[in-house]
């Protein structure tokens, strides 16, 4: 039985770990903002990127394409991005993303291909390391930091290219969460080598996808040149992008996190003063009765 | 009046630019390009050097872009660059200063591969120093 004393204690520590939680998420909360604020304001270049990159992969034979495009014609190593955060505190944030990876890991080495990993985020680390060690080729602890910048996505893609160069691997899958509202976030795949052409036909109601489809580009200099370059910047909007996404992402795992702490905080320091009064009230009562029972013992 | 064509430049991480526009010239890869309206649909690689932006038979602005991609729709004309600033507010001591750390890094790299990318960022600061002292369609 805790004593009166060791209940005050205990609701005032409770009480000051609200005042942080009820903290962070207000700060998470701000940060959420301009991180979805970023990854708005990414959309055109990406946008047009892609329609860019769709009419430009249409045109090429699949014969000269480039590597990047067309694959290296075989699937035996894969090479997973695994996008995490480098904080914790987020509730099921970074569990939810190393628990798809893990999964993908069994199920690519039961079919025979050999797995290897790049992991962004010191949390991905962390709980990727015990399993899977051996297979985290490069890793990067603090690289996004305030907010992602555009040449943190080029430095992981310039190692991603360096390695591809080398022949290390032949597809390549980035898994970030997507960010869908404050409350919800979805693990998604999403294959940057090769390069996946979007449905064309899926993307015919919005306007951008009909301008596009019907115009007859000019190419200067041609095709391939035009797509060697085009290619490798593609990669990095597409890292940028997951980037920025498992940003936002983090920032809403956090805030939904932190306000779930605060309530419960909030209910722990009801119930715990309940019985502190109580407790309080059985103690006076208690001295009481002594007084009463002395008297009347006189 | 003239028909004007919609002209943006962005970044990977924002718009950088967003009006209608007579006329741009831009640097690609083989040349330099005028767009006007109605030109016809085009995807072209973008070289580092100045954009200008014409009003009538004078230049109203000019970028610098570091390099990127260009695609011409019939309604828009979309620059997709990395970096991008208005020309006048290249700091032309910061460029020549940077320039000649970088021909000393060149001279003292040490395998192919660094030595290449440092003449990359080299001959980039050159083009932006050329693009900031003589600045191109006066």
């Amino acid at each position: 039985m805790p004593s009166l004393k060791d209940l005050r204690g205990r609701i005032k520590s409770v009480q000051s770990t609200r005042r942080i939680t009820s903290a962070m998420k207000m700060v998470a909360a701000a940060k959420l903002k301009k991180a979805q604020g970023a990854a708005e304001d990414a959309r055109p270049y990406a946008e047009r990127m892609e329609r860019m990159l769709t009419s430009l992969a249409a045109g090429v034979s699949p014969e000269n394409a480039p590597k990047l495009l067309a694959g290296t014609g075989s699937d035996k190593v894969h090479l997973l991005v695994v996008v995490t955060s480098d904080r914790g505190l987020c509730g099921g944030f970074n569990g939810s993303i190393v628990r798809a990876v893990k999964a993908r890991i069994k199920a690519l080495e039961d079919q025979g291909h050999e797995v290897k990993l790049l992991v962004v985020g010191r949390k991905g680390v962390t709980l990727l390391r015990r399993e899977h060690g051996p297979k985290i080729v490069e890793r990067y602890e603090d690289l996004v930091k305030p907010a992602p910048a555009f040449e943190h996505a080029d430095e992981v893609v310039a190692k991603v290219r360096e390695m591809f160069e080398d022949g290390a691997f032949d597809v390549c899958t980035v898994y970030y969460n997507k960010f869908i509202s404050a409350l919800t976030q979805e693990v998604t795949p999403l294959q940057l080598i090769p390069f996946q052409v979007p449905d064309v036909e899926e993307g015919e109601d919005g306007d951008d996808a009909g301008e596009a489809s019907q115009a007859q580009y000019d190419f200067e200099p041609n095709e391939e040149v035009i797509l060697d370059s085009l290619l490798p910047k593609n990669l990095s909007v597409q890292v940028y992008r997951a980037m920025l996404e498992s940003f936002a992402s983090e920032q809403g795992a956090r805030m939904t996190a932190m306000d779930n702490a605060t309530r419960n905080a909030g209910d722990m320091i009801n119930s715990l003063s309940i019985s502190y009064n109580r407790m309080r009230q059985a103690q006076i009562t208690n001295e009481l009765i002594e007084i009463i029972s002395g008297a009347e013992a006189l | 009046m003239a028909d004007r064509i919609g002209f943006d430049v962005v970044s990977p991480e924002r718009l950088l630019l967003s009006e209608d526009v007579e006329m741009v010239v831009i640097p690609a890869e083989e040349g330099d390009m005028g767009v006007m309206a109605g030109h016809a649909p085009t995807i072209a690689n973008v070289r580092a050097g100045t954009i200008a932006v014409f009003s009538g038979s004078s230049v109203e602005k000019r970028l610098f872009v570091a390099g990127g991609f260009l695609e011409v729709t019939p309604e828009r004309c979309t620059v997709l660059a990395e970096q991008a600033i208005p020309v006048e507010d290249i700091d032309v001591g910061q460029v020549q200063s940077q320039i000649k750390d970088l021909s000393e890094d060149v001279s003292r790299a040490k395998d192919e591969r660094e030595k290449e990318a440092l003449e990359a960022f080299l001959a980039l600061a050159q083009a932006k120093l050329q693009a900031a002292e003589q600045p191109a369609y006066r």
